[in-house]
């Protein structure tokens, strides 16, 4: 398939399912409306009536969490598939590995400190802070697995898997002592946000996330062709010119500032980092030049898809939108682990 | 021409590579003998640049090692690894691309697919560039990997090929096609340098051979003057013949039988 195709039909799939999801909930707001209101907004058809109501709405309320969702999905698909080309390995997801729950530890810190030393959380410079916390705690955690997985230069996916077990662990503990140390006004403040998920979403939140979501959506694409050459063997790559020790850091800080600033927004939602570039390498073939790319327009329609779901089920109450994750996500976990049993022991 | 003079390599406190000196020339195939530990793959990873020499110095076309940017080291030298373990589920061809990596930006150039086509005709894996590498057998991926190192350096004149036991684990048809397209590919202007295990494979293809022990030089020459059953002794610390094959005056090693008895180790037989 041409890349040009690709990237258009996903691009339709991704403004198709955002559209139906704005159209979606309490109030049901036709799909022809919310495509006119849309295009109103960008100035066209200006004078062609539409309900306030529906304008009030879906601006305030629904418009915000569908960016955040599309925002959040783009960067757990690409971000994922950058980590796995790294890891050399499909496993290595940022939820199983321990990155997620590193960056929660982090943001959950902050929100102690914040609450006790600042106002609150509410501010942009609140946002800030803690979206560049989660990337702080995102890269450590990364760095710690990627060292104790490494055997002789190559990394070991069992001991990859384990040491994310490790981490998950430590941090989740970790998290817990705050949160039984932590004051009244603390603890109503992280578990407000340990509970989050794209329902929180403000226009404050979203013009927070944009920056640490498009630098890596436009950098990582650039690392492509020396992560395809990671698959042979960083000794190989090596040997192919190719500047493995740049590009190793480079994809650490990109992913991680991605996935950090996902979980600051909306807490950890696994398995996206398996599921969307899994899905994207099935469809469109391994190479990173498409998979890359390909796996923010599907990780960013799959995240909107499940909201709606999550949305959907059990009306009017939500389920965590992690749990239509993890149910979409685990079978392809088991699917991989059985398939490639032999090949993933190495 | 690649001129390696006085090169010691050292990690920690053991000394890898002792004092080394050899030239290896285009259109010829040099391979490196020695037992297991005697440094050949340490002195491998010098001449690949992967590890610097302690001591000592190597320059490649009249260029030190140390000089070359990563880059330009690409395009002039490639190295077959023992082994490669891909865990990412790309085409044959898509792996043979790489190969081409070092050349081109974004996108292959005509020029770059039609060299990886040729490499792929020369090495036999045509017929498998669209399957998926990790479906191939143990001796279809190394010779995948084989059309990739080549298309690195297929355009370079005097490029030097490193073949780091190449045909180990492979079945005997591998093993005379590789070596035969390896004397191929020195006929065309490469300089090829070979570890090997096989001393009878040694023996029947290369120009010169160099035999390693303790990390020091014992022997380099050409087959004929320098395999014996003294040299193999000392090197290997096994006794064996040496004759010469009648039909095509290659040398061939025949070692001696091993026995063991019983009696010395103190064993008895099962009563049956």
């Amino acid at each position: 398939m041409k890349n040009g195709l690709i990237y258009t039909l996903l691009g339709i799939g991704v403004f198709l399912t955002a559209a139906l999801s704005l159209s979606m909930g309490a109030m049901k707001i036709p799909v022809q409306d919310v495509l006119l209101i849309l295009v109103k907004k960008i100035g066209l058809f200006r004078n062609m009536p539409v309900d306030e109501q529906y304008d009030t709405v879906l601006t305030i309320v629904r418009m915000p969490r569908v960016i955040m969702g599309l925002l959040v999905g783009a960067a757990l698909g690409i971000s994922g598939a950058a980590i796995q080309g790294i890891f050399r390995n499909p496993l290595a997801e940022p939820g199983l590995i321990g990155i997620s729950s590193g960056a929660s530890l982090f943001a959950v810190l902050i929100i102690a400190a914040e609450t006790a030393f600042l106002a609150g959380v509410s501010n942009l410079l609140g946002y800030y802070l803690l979206a560049f916390g989660s990337f702080a705690g995102a890269g450590i955690a990364t760095l710690i697995v990627y060292q104790i997985s490494r055997n002789d230069g190559k990394p070991n996916v069992a001991t990859m898997l384990l040491a994310g077990i490790a981490v998950n662990a430590l941090a989740g503990a970790l998290t817990g002592l705050v949160t039984y140390m932590a004051n009244d006004q603390q603890l109503r403040n992280i578990t407000f946000w340990l509970l989050g998920s794209l329902g929180g979403a403000t226009w404050q939140i979203v013009l927070c996330l944009i920056p640490f979501v498009f630098v890596p959506l436009i950098l990582l694409p650039f690392m492509a062709k020396t992560l395809n050459a990671f698959a042979l063997g960083e000794t190989q790559a090596q040997q192919l010119g190719l500047p493995v020790g740049r590009v190793k850091r480079w994809v650490v800080v990109l992913a991680t500032m991605a996935v950090g600033a996902s979980v600051a927004v909306s807490g950890i939602i696994s398995f996206v980092g398996l599921l969307v570039p899994h899905m994207t390498r099935l469809i469109f073939g391994v190479d990173n030049r498409r998979v890359l790319p390909a796996s923010a327009l599907l990780g960013a329609l799959i995240l909107t898809l499940a909201d709606m779901i999550a949305r959907k089920v059990v009306a009017p109450v939500e389920l965590p939108i992690g749990v239509i994750t993890a149910l979409l996500g685990t079978p392809v976990f088991l699917y991989i682990l059985i398939k490639d049993k032999k090949k993933i022991a190495r | 021409m690649l001129t390696v003079e006085n090169v010691t390599y050292k990690t920690g406190k053991h000394t890898l590579v002792k004092d080394i000196s050899f030239m290896a020339h285009p259109g010829e195939i040099m391979v490196i003998l020695g037992a297991n530990g005697a440094g050949k793959s340490s002195l491998m990873r010098l001449l690949s640049a992967e590890k610097k020499a302690s001591a000592g110095s190597i320059s490649l076309s009249g260029k030190a090692l140390n000089n070359y940017t990563a880059k330009e080291l690409a395009l002039k030298r490639a190295i077959l690894n023992q082994q490669n373990i891909v865990n990412l589920d790309f085409s044959a061809m898509e792996i043979v691309q790489m190969g081409r990596y070092p050349h081109y930006n974004s996108k292959p150039t005509t020029h770059d697919l039609d060299i990886i086509n040729e490499v792929m005709g020369i090495t036999g894996t045509t017929h498998m560039a669209e399957r998926s590498f990790l479906s191939l057998s143990g001796g279809e991926q190394q010779r995948v990997h084989l059309a990739r190192v080549l298309a690195q350096i297929w355009d370079t004149p005097e490029a030097l090929l490193l073949l780091d036991e190449p045909v180990s684990g492979m079945d005997i048809l591998y093993q005379q096609q590789t070596l035969s397209l390896a004397h191929m590919l020195a006929k065309k202007g490469f300089m090829v340098i070979a570890i090997l295990h096989d001393i009878n494979l040694a023996a029947q293809y290369a120009d010169s051979i160099m035999m390693l022990k303790n990390g020091r030089k014992w022997y380099h020459g050409a087959p004929a003057d320098i395999l014996s059953t003294k040299s193999i002794y000392d090197v290997f610390e096994t006794e064996a013949d040496v004759f010469t094959n009648p039909n095509t005056l290659k040398q061939l090693i025949m070692p001696k039988v091993i026995t063991h008895h019983l009696s010395e180790q103190n064993l008895k037989p099962f009563t049956l």
